[in-house]
């Protein structure tokens, strides 16, 4: 019996289009956009003006703070401005524009693609390198990878766990990476391991990629170490905490961080970024989006350089086909319908993918029959009906009560209920009111 | 037979003399005093319970008038300046004086002015889709007209006009109670001195952004020029964040700023029509 995470999850149509698309290299772009907030947490705080010449990978914004991230100059050319542009949800943010100009490398980093499988720096000079380099988490929360892997006092990091399960329906970026980087994620993964100081990693993968697994047990057998787990398939399995439970049978305690089970995940993505980073000194630049859709021409993979316009990688796959109802930036699950297509892919943007408007807009709601379908599939163990109900009278306490913090906002909730509430709305406005409640109160 | 009866009877009545002793004792003993005047408050004040008064209801705002010694703090939105004078008076403290407020809604951006660049299909909720994005039009600081206001009106004075898709006010039934003002999560609407004859002359946007950029996503857009800072003769105007803002305590509604203003922007309501002058040239 194949293993999984114990509680809820749905079966959302696969629809991985893309699957069989080998991974391209999307031509230069114009000019790009980077975001200098491109993760969670402090913005970055840019060290670049109007007029300066940057190339490729030179560091254009440093970390603002403990939990942030340094950003690099993915293009060689003309800083043409600092200052405001409008990103996929239609909000005024700050980032650098570069025109670009050639294609220069900053010096130092090794673009040669032969593998390099020793690393001899110590753990702490692994972290520092990771931070310096700007690597955040690619499954699409881009949390800073450098706090992940700092281990708080008093904890210690048993288990390694590589996230390769991609439970999100359409997205093939990681699907690629395992088949095409499994090499390089492989090394990544064992300085992964050498910087937190674990015996086992697990790579945890969905059983809907038997190729995958069958090419990363070959790459994984000189490494005893490492394990891979093929995992049934099931929604929302890529989540942190149900990948721990999945693979190691763990349950990681309500408000806690896995840490406190001693897991740590990291993506699969993150692996070859950071292997790409510690290896070769190439910062995260670039990274592989899916774009697909029903309609669309040609779905693919593309790796992209970060801050390229989304609608130049639409055109590379064939244009916006006729009758498009909603371009969702990542998955239909949990991705957001974006509202600007010239606003640029960042570090997080997993995938594309263009819904036809017969299958984009929702059902009209009715009431709530108290089915409790949505109490059956969630995968943390919550009552969607009533945190619904709760957030939209605005009683944010009860709201706190009934564990809304917990909720990860995987959408499975909104998915299953047959009367289309809008309970993910409702959860996540609730949820974000609690957490601004719980800032003011520390 | 009938001393069953007889006998029933004695018992109850007994129980229920000495039942009512002991409870008569009882709440002798555990009285609380509340003072009678706290009723009559209440029953003075207008009984909508909407918690304007920052207390929760009007028994609440009541026991606080009636026990404060100072209530100059404390104003009753709903029921204004002339049931505060009647409740003072009959307390004995000195009435606070406060001009009745009413709501404003500080955005023009109709679909003509704004036009939609996106459909919202969420949750009808403005406060859901201001947590996700910018808003169906260009601009991210307007009205999003899906009614947040008007669910916590208890009044009925707000309604979305179908038309504009705005949010409106109707000043007749607004109190200035305040609940639209946290209700909206883009802090559109503002409480502004009613003014005589429910005068008003305000900035109708509260678009930060620098005046090209407000200017491209709406018409009627106030884009910070100061000309109309410039020809206010009273210093009323202030221009922040890029945006002018009308202090209505300094503002004698002379309207030279509604003429001056370049985008529209600033508005007049409820004076009569401008006398048509012909250009003199």
């Amino acid at each position: 019996m194949l293993k999984s995470f114990r509680l809820g999850g749905i079966h959302p149509p696969e629809n991985k289009i893309s699957r069989g698309a080998a991974i391209e290299q999307l031509p230069l772009p114009e000019s790009v956009v980077i975001p200098i907030s491109q993760h969670i947490g402090a913005p970055a705080v840019a060290i670049v003006a109007k007029g300066d010449s940057v190339v490729v990978g030179q560091l254009i914004a440093k970390a603002g703070g403990f939990v942030s991230s340094n950003i690099h100059s993915s293009v060689s050319g003309v800083v043409t401005a600092v200052g405001d542009f409008v990103d996929a949800s239609g909000l005024r943010r700050v980032g650098v524009i570069i025109k670009v100009e050639g294609d220069t490398w900053l010096e130092g980093i090794d673009r040669d693609s032969s593998l390099n499988k020793i690393c001899d720096l110590e753990p702490k000079e692994i972290v520092s390198k990771i931070a310096a380099m700007g690597i955040v988490g690619m499954g699409g929360a881009t949390f800073p990878t450098q706090v992940k892997l700092s281990i708080p006092e008093g904890k210690k990091a048993v288990y390694l766990i590589i996230n390769g399960v991609e439970c999100e329906p359409y997205l093939t970026a990681d699907h690629r990476v395992m088949l095409e980087r499994a090499e390089e994620m492989v090394v990544g993964i064992s300085i992964l391991a050498k910087a937190l100081g674990v015996v086992r990693t697990y790579i945890g993968v969905e059983n809907n990629k038997p190729d995958a697994i069958a090419h990363i047990s070959k790459v994984i057998a000189e490494y005893p170490n490492i394990d891979i787990i093929p995992l049934k398939v099931k929604y929302p399995q890529g989540g942190e905490k149900q990948l721990i439970d999945a693979v190691v049978a763990l349950e990681v305690p309500s408000g806690a961080i896995p840490i406190e089970v001693g897991a740590v995940v990291q993506n699969v993505g993150t692996a070859l970024a950071i292997y790409e980073a510690v290896q070769k000194n190439k910062p995260l630049i670039e990274r592989v989006v899916t774009v697909t859709g029903k309609k669309l021409e040609k779905p693919s993979n593309l790796m992209v350089r970060v801050g390229t316009s989304i609608d130049s990688l639409i055109t590379y796959c064939g244009g916006l086909p006729e009758n498009s109802g909603k371009v969702i930036g990542g998955g239909p699950m949990m991705g957001r319908a974006m509202c600007n297509l010239s606003a640029p892919v960042t570090k997080g943007t997993s995938g594309v993918l263009i819904m036809p408007s017969e299958e984009s807009l929702r059902r009209s709601s009715s009431v709530c029959i108290k089915c409790a379908k949505c109490v059956g599939v969630c995968p943390m163990g919550l009552e969607p009906y009533l945190l619904y109900k709760l957030a939209d009278l605005g009683r944010l306490a009860d709201t706190e009560e009934h564990k809304v913090t917990d909720c990860i906002e995987c959408g499975s909730c909104s998915f299953t209920c047959p009367a289309s509430l809008p309970l993910l709305d409702m959860i996540k406005l609730g949820k974000n009111e609690v957490m601004k409640i719980i800032r003011t109160r520390k | 037979m009938s001393s069953i009866l007889l006998f029933t009877i004695i018992t109850l009545s007994t129980l229920g003399v000495l039942a009512a002793v002991i409870l008569y004792f009882v709440a002798q003993k555990f009285k609380v005093y509340e003072d009678p005047r706290i009723d009559t408050t209440e029953g003075m004040l207008p009984g909508a319970n909407c918690g304007g008064c920052g207390f929760p209801g009007c028994r609440g705002f009541a026991d606080a008038l009636v026990k404060e010694d100072d209530i100059s703090a404390l104003f009753c939105p709903v029921g204004g300046g002339e049931t505060m004078n009647s409740i003072a008076s009959f307390l004995g403290k000195s009435a606070p004086e406060k001009e009745p407020m009413v709501a404003v809604v500080r955005c023009n951006g109709t679909c003509d002015n704004t036009p939609k660049v996106n459909q919202f299909d969420g949750a009808t909720s403005c406060a859901v889709s201001s947590t996700l994005y910018g808003g169906e039009s260009g601009c991210n600081y307007g009205c999003l007209g899906m009614g947040d206001c008007v669910k916590v009106c208890n009044f009925g004075a707000l309604r979305i006009n179908s038309e504009s898709g705005l949010a409106e006010v109707d000043e007749d039934k607004c109190t200035g109670c305040g609940a639209c003002i946290k209700a909206c999560p883009k802090m559109v609407i503002e409480l502004r001195k009613k003014g005589p004859k429910s005068r008003k002359v305000y900035v109708s946007c509260i678009n930060k952004d620098k005046g090209a950029v407000a200017r491209k996503s709406c018409k009627v857009a106030c884009i910070a020029c100061s000309k109309c800072v410039k020809v206010c003769a009273f210093d009323a105007i202030k221009i922040e964040n890029n945006v002018a803002y009308i202090d209505y305590n300094k503002c004698r509604l002379c309207r030279k700023c509604v003429l001056e203003c370049p985008t529209n922007a600033i508005v007049e309501v409820n004076f009569p029509p401008r006398k048509v002058v012909e250009p003199t040239i």
